[in-house]
């Protein structure tokens, strides 16, 4: 029995929640409509209409190179989250497929580093990066990044590979699969959707993550996390050119966010809600 | 059926996750220990001694060091209070039917995903600030004077702020719980003439407990992390009024170049951080059982 609705309720529900969402929105709504507008407009009191100038991003890009920052961002986030997943799929597909007694607490204890702080070992990495020459280096920050999300990487694989029926390897191994038949034939395109969610969630995490990427970079390396920071410091009118520099860091990763939802409440929960 | 020669192959597969993620933890936990214990300076590298307990006496008589412990405690159980009450009613508001539901849902989890320098510059530049913030305009408006966030009351705007990114999280993973309660339990409860109080307080909120148990605990090793939003607003600041341990270590470490007493502080965080580690652990472990 479906339960009978008036419109008068559901009215009175929808204006209630869209005011909610509207103001848990609106520092970012009104970060995008200030970077449409000119330095005096943004510093000129409320004002929800932008003059719909793109001054600002002209002067992100020309002054302060943004384009550098972004790409630093692009390979850091994408070359982490890619070799992570090279690295994490044989682990995940080992301990969803041919458990022994011990993978549980393996994940456990992949588990457990995640909690490790970061500033607790921010000295020792700081001198190791410095003595092999990857402070400040795109290949260190990959590397940092891809390591401090290795085990959510292997979490989120492990949760979706388990979900794959055994009996259909069982049956592949009957028609005389080989092993890596059987991976790249029946496991792979059931495994895929699973992959390329987790990828998802992790670009989403490097892109985001804020003490590595901004502590072991200086100028060459850095990426939007260390770009903005460096707004910290206002020179002059810069309300527009922050709006600017904000809205480009955050647009790529708040639509790739909305299509996650899902796999983001089971990637960061590690399988305990889905 | 797991044939010796499966399971060797099953352990070759492991090796390079376990190994890096072991090598990963290893040497720097190792280090930090190590350091803990030594007179280190970056500005005289050469002059290394063994310090013994030296370090810790001076990171925990240090008067930031507790100033620092109450700002991190009270940063986490801040943002907890508000984001699992506030979380836990716009879960509910969302699950009504409504117009729009996906649409709603889009704009409450948005700020989840701002990395947190945009979070934290926006808030300060755009809303907090005494003189062009949104909050000043209002001010202004009501004819009131308008209030400096940073100045007045500075771990009261990063709590804020914090709490404004981690509210989508909460609402998520509570809304994905909510939507799993059974239909019909809640058309029975109703028929049977329990109101919406009653309903929510020994249906829906027993449904949610393990979902709001996930939410705190994951949230606490994130909320005592908590650096980059300090970094861009205060800087700690004014004095220490705004340092939480990261930010103390951050600052002992890079800024006075201390490198046995920062790793002092870190000992201390992994301690602080192994307690909460302790029972999350025993929250997921048990769902690995199921």
């Amino acid at each position: 029995m479906a339960r009978a609705v008036s419109t008068r309720t559901k009215a009175i529900w929808t204006v209630a929640a869209w005011i909610v969402a509207l103001i848990i929105f609106f520092p970012i709504l009104y970060t995008i409509i200030t970077s449409l507008k000119s330095e005096q407009e943004a510093i000129a009191g409320f004002n929800l209409i932008p003059s719909f100038t793109l001054e600002s991003y002209g002067e992100v890009q020309s002054q302060q190179n943004y384009f550098k920052f972004f790409m630093n961002s692009v390979i850091i986030a994408v070359g982490s989250t890619a070799i992570g997943v090279l690295i994490a799929v044989p682990a995940a597909w080992s301990m969803a497929f041919a458990p022994t007694k011990k993978t549980k607490d393996i994940l456990m204890w992949m588990l457990s580093t995640k909690m490790m702080p970061a500033a607790a070992v921010l000295v020792p990495f700081y001198l190791l990066f410095r003595d092999f020459g990857l402070l400040d280096s795109r290949a260190g920050l990959t590397i940092m990044l891809m390591m401090i999300n290795l085990p959510i990487v292997v979490w989120m694989l492990y949760t979706y590979f388990r979900e794959i029926p055994g009996e259909i390897l069982e049956a592949a191994r009957m028609d005389g699969a080989s092993l890596w038949g059987e991976i790249w034939h029946v496991l792979m395109p059931m495994a895929v959707p699973g992959i390329a969610s987790t990828m998802l969630l992790n670009i989403i995490l490097a892109w985001n993550e804020a003490f590595w990427t901004i502590r072991l970079t200086t100028t060459e390396a850095a990426p939007l996390t260390a770009f903005i920071a460096s707004f910290s410091s206002p020179q002059g009118l810069f309300w527009a050119k922050l709006s600017a520099a904000s809205t480009l860091a955050i647009a790529p990763i708040l639509i790739m966010g909305w299509f996650s939802q899902k796999q983001l409440v089971r990637g960061l929960t590690f399988g305990a809600v889905k | 059926m797991a044939t010796q020669n499966t399971r060797s192959i099953a352990r070759f597969m492991m090796a390079p996750s376990v190994i890096l993620l072991l090598i990963w933890m290893i040497v720097p936990l190792a280090m930090t220990l190590w350091f803990s214990f030594q007179n280190y300076n970056l500005l005289d590298p050469t002059n290394v001694s063994f310090g013994g307990l030296f370090n810790y006496r001076y990171f925990l008589t240090d008067p930031a060091f507790l100033t620092s412990i109450v700002n991190t405690l009270l940063l986490v159980v801040g943002v907890l209070i508000i984001t699992v009450i506030g979380g836990i009613l716009i879960a509910l508001l969302i699950d009504q039917p409504i117009f729009g539901q996906g649409i709603v849902r889009i704009l409450v989890i948005s700020p989840f995903f701002v990395m947190p320098p945009v979070a934290a510059l926006v808030w300060k530049n755009m809303i907090m600030h005494p003189g062009y913030g949104v909050f000043a305009d209002i001010s202004r408006f009501f004819g009131l004077q308008p209030v400096d966030w940073f100045a007045q009351f500075p771990l009261l705007s990063i709590i804020i702020i914090v709490a404004w990114q981690w509210l989508p999280f909460a609402t998520l993973i509570l809304l994905t719980a909510l939507q799993s309660l059974d239909g019909e339990q809640k058309e029975a409860a109703e028929m049977d003439g329990a109101n919406f109080l009653s309903r929510f307080w020994y249906l829906t909120l027993p449904h949610m407990s393990r979902a709001i148990t996930v939410v705190i605990l994951i949230q606490t090793i994130f909320l005592l992390g908590v650096y980059a939003e300090i970094l861009v607003t205060t800087n700690g600041g004014p004095g220490y009024a705004s340092t939480n341990l990261p930010f103390l270590i951050y600052r002992t470490a890079l800024l006075g170049y201390d490198v046995g007493g920062a790793s002092a502080g870190g000992v201390i965080a992994i301690i602080l951080a192994n307690i909460v580690a302790f029972f999350l652990m025993r929250a997921v472990g048990k769902n690995l059982d199921k």
